[in-house]
């Protein structure tokens, strides 16, 4: 059927067969992506309001539509209709590009995770590097938002953000190495297939919990929400938006929660591959059981957050420098030491 | 030893497990929501809510404009005038009621003699323009005819307590 297609004349011609054709094939499989990930978002919104409500033995939303289901469109529809207010003092530019800037990396992000055996848009070799690196540069549009707005609580909350990923980015550097000790590729799909006999969260489970804890650092959770401490600087670098661009920023975080726990099912949980390869389990689909793993931590940061209260800014940064920077360079020093004391370093 | 229990407790997580789990219970649990514009709580018999003016059961009204409660109203937020009607009885001209200014203290169903001004179990009876709350004597006497049922059962259960 699509050899029939591809073989029609028009199709056929060079430039059409050379650049057309791929140039659809790539956009489709970005839409296919991002669309099936802002509906996500929309919903982690409305089941971290409904979780949290659990937990507060409240109900949450249940008003709009059936269970309250179309509460994120109205949300959405809310904000969309609302003004888009700049600050008089504001840099306009950097103010506008700060909410794009956060909203674009969320996304992108997403174009080396794989959601099954070869089902990725770029199958590039140093996918955790290109991950790593897009998670970092996520930093920018924080202070770019903070700095743009002209409003002291915006800058305060940016310089605690920035302050808070790069020490927390350190951490996840290291548990990220030792995953890579283990696997001995950077290429995502086969740190999954690494993970055939057993997943990485048990025999590195300390690095896991360091792991969970340091992406919620990373994502500005609960308990480490300073950047925007509702008490003291109302609500850090986002204060000064309003209407989209507050949506961007809104959806940029909930993409990146999304994203933090697709890297902690790939590195930790076996991505696709089911917890037992037997036959109940490996009957149901791959991306199936990578979905079913992304909720399982994204419940986790929200039940995080149903429990704890924030933390104090010296002791975020105490456990960042003093507790989860020595703990993960030891356990990478300890997992090459008995990867080659009992020679199991993964041949290449 | 306590050295090394503080150091096993704190490297497992313990109170951060023991506090999850707290919550993971909570989340099981029953909700206590009340549904609220489907569901309400219970109100006590001596609920101030909005006032009404009441009727004796043939359709006469019970207010014979003594004034006491003008008079004891803390906020000054009843009016009232009166003259003689045709039939020699002494009745209210005009009978209002500056809801805005009221504080729903009670004290004028406490003066009142022959209970005719009472606040009813209504609670719902915000408006959207300022305007509207500033009652008259017709509203409160239609008031009065929807929460009768109401506000006799609530009389008669409190009179016991008075």
């Amino acid at each position: 059927m699509l050899e029939t297609l591809l073989a029609h004349p028009y199709l056929a011609h060079p430039f059409v067969a050379g650049y057309v054709v791929p140039t659809v094939i790539i956009v489709v499989q970005i839409l296919a992506i991002v669309v099936p990930l802002l509906v996500a978002v929309a919903y982690l919104t409305y089941a971290e309001r409904k979780v949290i409500a659990g937990m507060q033995l409240r109900k949450g939303p249940n008003v709009v539509g059936p269970f309250g289901l179309l509460q994120p469109l109205a949300d959405g529809l809310k904000l969309f209709a609302k003004e888009t207010i700049l600050p008089a003092g504001a840099n306009k530019l950097l103010f506008l590009m700060a909410p794009m800037l956060t909203f674009i990396l969320s996304l992108i992000a997403w174009a080396v995770i794989p959601f099954d055996q070869g089902l990725v848009l770029a199958d590039i070799n140093v996918g955790v590097l290109y991950l790593f690196a897009i998670s970092s540069l996520g930093v920018y549009g924080v202070i770019m938002a903070g700095w743009a707005s002209n409003s002291k609580y915006a800058f305060l909350g940016a310089l605690r953000s920035a302050a808070q990923m790069v020490s927390y980015e350190v951490s996840i550097g290291f548990v990220i190495i030792t995953v890579l000790l283990c696997v001995g590729s950077l290429n995502l799909t086969a740190i999954v297939e690494a993970q055939r006999t057993i997943w990485f969260a048990i025999p590195l489970l300390p690095m896991f919990v360091i792991f969970f804890v340091s992406t919620l650092a990373e994502t500005n959770r609960t308990p480490f929400d300073l950047p925007e401490g509702e008490s003291e600087i109302v609500a850090g670098y986002f204060v000064e938006y309003s209407s989209m661009a507050f949506a961007l920023f809104f959806l940029g975080e909930y993409a990146n929660m999304i994203l933090m726990s697709g890297m902690t099912s790939i590195l930790f949980l076996g991505g696709w591959l089911p917890p037992l390869d037997i036959a109940p389990f490996n009957w149901i689909p791959g991306p199936i059981w990578f979905f079913a793993k992304i909720s399982l931590v994204l419940f986790c940061f929200l039940w995080v957050r149903a429990t704890f209260p924030r933390y104090r800014y010296d002791q975020l940064m105490r456990l960042g420098w003093k507790v989860f920077l020595p703990f993960s360079l030891f356990w990478v020093a300890l997992t090459a030491g008995v990867l080659v004391t009992f020679d199991l370093l993964p041949k290449a | 030893m306590a050295v090394l229990d503080r150091a096993a407790k704190s490297l497992l997580l313990a109170e951060l497990v023991t506090g999850m789990a707290l919550t993971l219970k909570y989340f099981f649990k029953p909700k206590v929501t009340v549904n609220y514009p489907y569901e309400k709580g219970p109100l006590s018999p001596r609920f101030r809510g909005e006032h009404a003016l009441r009727r004796y059961p043939n359709g006469e009204e019970r207010c014979i404009a003594c004034k006491l409660c003008e008079a004891i109203c803390p906020a000054q937020a009843i009016t009232i005038e009166a003259e003689p009607r045709d039939d020699g009885s002494r009745r209210t001209t005009r009978y209002d009621i500056d809801m805005t200014k009221c504080i729903y203290c009670g004290f004028c169903q406490e003066a009142c003699p022959v209970d005719a001004i009472v606040e009813g179990p209504n609670f719902e009876f915000a408006t959207e323009t300022r305007e509207e709350l500033y009652y008259d004597k017709a509203k409160l006497l239609s008031n009065g005819d929807r929460w009768e049922v109401e506000i006799a059962g609530n009389l008669e259960r409190d009179a016991p307590y008075r």
